[in-house]
């Protein structure tokens, strides 16, 4: 029905060349046409933040950027994070703190603190507060994410000390 | 002997077995879920809130492109076999139910009713497709006071009934009217408990996939198991050809506890297309058709001695349920009843609940359900008192204590709370927090011009749905029943799987039950994967919610492992040539008391128990696997003492949490990280109750909070960290002696935010506010009560 454009989406340096309505949210590229389902849509209003990707390094809602706006800019996703099978460091604290429950805002929220931890390498709790600000959580009450940004700031890329597991 | 491991993994902090998947990308929920061939749906909503619908012109939506078909009610009216589902029905009491069906026939009744459904082969252009149904609708008169609704002469939601009034359920025990007639003391307050979202981030979504007679439901659900028998009666369809699947949830928080329009709608339509047929819900469909939950006005009457003990209360509900009734709607109020009254004594109590229809969507359980409700009206209503006698108000509530050597004590209304120690919460919190020195700090404060109060919140709690026949036909009048069951299939090289009939959804179970079944079997967790969410798998369940599930659903975990624990003995023993009783297992060895060099690993009796070796006994059975179906005898009753600290700026009415304590008791804890977790979000749902969040329609019945720009839950900026701490008196109902704890923090705090607040302004001469205690309320009461309570 509607026409399409050609864009080229460089995802978790990946770059895939698609055929997609002018109108079709990046959020939505990522997912139905790239099958990355680890970024999340939680609303309708720009408010939740499950969606949160880097954009050229930069945290930013996807679900407010159209796919053709992304074109050609590099765009890291949850699934990028860390190379495969090994862990970021905040995704690492995340497990550690138990900083999710269902989980859902949880990739929305590991890449809102990785960039506010590359703007702001080692920020007082408040600054996490304030940094997380356009992230839900329902779960959490984000006690345990705020520590989890917290301790990940402070293990940086050091090995993390480990929490009791009963297996190594 | 004790039937679990010396050096239990129940008890440990452990990291939880689902993160991995999570952290990565890789859960997998409703809308992760792609089949080939899946038709989209969009549900066309009413945008009045009370209406005849005088026709619907489909014919702009049925000619675009990717549209496959556009239905109404009355097209669809083949594919019902039943309307939705309400299932309670105390006996005695008649509730007024009208015929609902997921697609509305005549008429709407709130705003968001749906109307019609356009299927097509694209997300976005069934959304196009539907705002081109054009619905023409002639008007009705609206009602969304509750109280007014129930006024002679009020607009009627439903005319056949003659009135708005649902039901009316009573419950007492003792003289109320002795009790009252010889107090020394009476007050009274009308308190509101506002109408609230559950707010789970991951909004509903199902995914219906037929296969020959056979139809897979995907949904974003907490009830799978009741989910199919409930659709099963509703399209006719056997439950052997209905598998209903819960994915990964995004959350429930009670929401996602319901048999919903869409539900049905979906496997319908897939069983009339013969295709896969998906529908994921909008935020702003979902504030206004996931339903709501609270919503009732209380009236209370509490009375005492003049020396503080309480001899009677006295409760009036009258409960918003909107325009419909869904599975549990009218029940919801009424549910907080066992612990009316909280962890007090009191001879007499009295509690009236009368529902009422208004044109809004229906309410229904979200976290707490009618708990936090009582505990709210209990806890603010013992701060009144407190004040009307010139007491303090935590020697007011330790004299009234139930005290932990009466336990089980058997309450007025006749319900036994199985286990308690209120002094000792409340003991261990003043220890973290120096009341003294912080009335001085408040003085100080105040003398600057910074109002900080205190509040808090020493809560009882009923939970651990269960027992069946309590809350069952004959009992409280549910159709339903509530044990819970488990399957513990231990695999031939010894790792093993848990198959359990209740369907967490960020809880944790699957590393907490694999705990449990970790000490009984002798397998390490790490070897213990448990499968939830599947009909087709494990045994019927009855779903999570209720803060039900370590403590009904944990107990069935435990009570089938300590079978196939004592089968593997009977095994053990055979191959030892030794008596199964004399047979222990002791760090993950079955060996021979007395001789520890004797012994027999999980993976050798299980691969003997799969494939038998000579001296095995014909008589033993092959295979290692057991199921538990368990119904307890007893709710267990979880309590605690909750602190709240608070700023309340009197320029603006802005209030700040500046500090909250929660000291909780939900017996030993398995992981206990896993209970803090739950702690920290019961206590912010509650904040976002208190002092931000509300479902607000205006007077014509149309939805003034319909996105999250307008609907305020909590961000991190709003909150403190929370210092959480426990004792643990075991509940004698189950084996592990653990009471639920995934709602015990959003019962707790809404009246420790709300006393706080009062504390902080009693200088202002503020009495009472209602909530959400947002700044203008705040603000608005201070100049009320400055201006000596002049109106406004
Ligand atoms: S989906 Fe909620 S902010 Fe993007
Ligand atoms: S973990 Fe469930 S919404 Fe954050």
């Amino acid at each position: 029905m509607s026409t399409t454009v050609a864009v080229r989406l460089n995802v978790n340096g990946a770059v895939h060349e698609l055929e997609v309505e002018p109108r079709l949210l990046l959020v939505h590229a990522l997912r139905d046409h790239l099958g990355l389902t680890g970024t999340h849509v939680g609303c309708d209003t720009s408010n939740c933040g499950a969606c949160t990707i880097h954009l050229d390094g930069k945290a930013v809602k996807s679900c407010t950027v159209l796919a053709v706006q992304a074109d050609g800019v590099p765009i890291t996703t949850i699934e990028g994070l860390a190379p495969e099978g090994g862990l970021h460091p905040v995704q690492e604290a995340f497990w550690n703190d138990h900083a999710l429950q269902c989980g859902f805002c949880t990739p929305g929220m590991i890449m809102a603190a990785t960039a506010l931890l590359t703007e702001n390498p080692n920020p007082t709790e408040q600054e996490v507060r304030h940094g997380l600000e356009g992230n839900l959580c329902r779960c959490t009450g984000y006690h345990n994410i705020v520590k989890a940004v917290l301790d990940a700031a402070n293990v940086k890329s050091a090995s993390l000390e480990q929490h009791p597991e009963v297996t190594a | 002997m004790s039937a679990v491991a010396e050096a239990p993994y129940v008890g440990r902090e452990m990291r939880r077995k689902e993160d991995p998947r999570m952290i990565t990308g890789r859960g997998r929920y409703i809308d992760d879920i792609a089949v080939p061939g899946t038709l989209w749906i969009a549900i066309v909503r009413s945008t009045e809130a009370h209406a005849r619908i005088i026709s619907i012109d489909k014919s702009a939506a049925t000619g675009r492109n990717d549209v496959v078909a556009v239905l109404t009610g009355e097209d669809l009216a083949g594919d019902f076999a039943a309307p939705m589902a309400m299932v309670w029905s105390p006996p005695g009491v008649e509730i007024k139910t009208p015929e609902y069906w997921p697609v509305a026939r005549g008429e709407v009744k709130h705003v968001g009713d749906p109307v019609a459904v356009v299927v097509g082969r694209d997300r976005y252009s069934v959304i196009d497709a539907a705002e081109h149904v054009v619905v023409e609708y002639e008007p009705k008169p609206v009602v969304v006071d509750p109280e007014k609704a129930l006024e002679d002469g009020s607009p009627l939601v439903w005319e056949q009934f003659g009135t708005n009034r649902t039901h009316e359920w009573k419950v007492s025990g003792g003289d109320i009217d002795a009790a009252l007639a010889d107090a020394d003391v009476v007050i009274e307050q009308r308190m509101v408990n506002h109408r609230t979202a559950g707010g789970a981030i991951e909004t509903r979504g199902v995914l219906a996939d037929p296969n020959g007679d056979k139809i897979t439901l995907h949904s974003s659900t907490q009830i799978p198991h009741i989910l199919r028998f409930v659709l099963s009666l509703l399209l006719g369809i056997d439950e052997d050809n209905l598998r209903v699947v819960a994915p990964d949830v995004g959350g429930g928080f009670g929401s996602k506890l319901q048999v919903y329009p869409e539900e049905v709608i979906a496997v319908a339509l897939a069983k009339r297309l013969n295709r896969p047929v998906k529908w994921i819900e909008t935020r702003s469909e979902a504030m206004m058709a996931t339903h709501h939950g609270r919503d009732q006005i209380d009236y209370i009457t509490l009375a005492a001695n003049s020396d503080g003990t309480l001899t009677g209360c006295r409760a009036r509900v009258v409960a918003d349920l909107g325009a419909y009734q869904l599975l549990l709607t009218p029940f919801i109020p009424e549910l907080g009843f066992p612990v009316m009254g909280g962890c007090y004594k009191i001879p007499a109590i009295d509690l009236t609940f009368e529902g009422v229809f208004t044109n809004k969507f229906c309410t229904d359980a979200i976290r707490g359900a009618g708990r936090p409700e009582a505990t709210y009206w209990i806890e603010l209503m013992m701060d009144k008192l407190a004040d009307k006698l010139g007491m303090d108000p935590l020697e007011l509530r330790r004299k009234n204590f139930i005290r932990k050597e009466e336990f089980p004590f058997t309450t007025a209304l006749g319900i036994t709370y199985d286990s308690g120690d209120y002094e000792g919460t409340l003991d261990r919190l003043l220890e973290r927090l120096d009341l003294e020195a912080f009335r001085r700090e408040q003085e100080e404060l105040r003398a600057r011009g910074i109002y900080r109060g205190v509040g808090f919140s020493t809560y009882v709690e009923v939970c651990g749905l269960a027992p069946s026949r309590a809350v069952g036909p004959q009992g409280v009048g549910l159709q339903a029943a509530f044990w819970e069951s488990a399957m513990v299939r231990v695999h031939p090289s010894g790792s093993a799987t848990v198959f359990t009939g209740a369907s967490p959804h960020g809880q944790g179970h699957d590393t907490s039950f694999a705990q449990i079944a970790a000490d009984r079997l002798g397998i390490d967790p790490q070897r213990i994967q448990v499968i939830h969410g599947d009909t087709d798998q494990g045994p019927w369940g009855w779903g999570t919610y209720g803060s039900r599930t370590i403590s009904v659903g944990g107990e069935a975990v435990a009570r089938a492992a300590i079978r196939v624990q004592d089968k593997a003995k009977e095994i053990c023993a055979a191959l030892l040539e030794a008596a199964p009783e004399d047979i222990e297992l002791v760090d993950g060895k079955y060996r021979v008391r007395g001789s520890p060099d004797k012994f027999k690993t999980m993976a050798e009796i299980s691969g003997a128990a799969h494939i038998p070796p000579q001296e095995l006994p014909t008589d033993i059975e092959p295979g290692l696997e057991a199921t538990a179906m368990y119904d307890p005898e007893n709710f267990v009753f979880p309590f605690g003492a909750h602190a709240c600290v608070v700023d309340v700026d009197a320029e603006t009415g802005k209030v700040s949490v500046v500090r909250y304590i929660a000291v909780d008791d939900c017996g030993p804890p398995i992981n206990p990280m896993l209970i803090d977790g739950q702690v920290h979000g019961g206590i912010t749902h509650a904040i976002g109750q208190a002092l931000y969040e509300q479902v607000v329609y205006d007077d014509e019945g149309q939805l003034v909070t319909g996105t999250f720009v307008d609907y305020a839950m909590p961000t991190a900026a709003e909150l403190p960290s929370f210092e959480t701490d426990r004792t643990v008196t075991p509940s004698p109902v189950n084996s592990l002696g653990v009471k639920g704890v995934g709602e015990a923090g959003t019962i707790a705090a809404t009246p420790a935010v709300t006393a706080a607040v009062l504390d902080a302004l009693a200088p202002l001469g503020v009495a009472w506010i209602d909530m959400p205690l947002t700044p203008r309320r705040v603000w608005e009461a201070i100049s009320e009560a400055q201006n000596g309570g002049a109106q406004a």
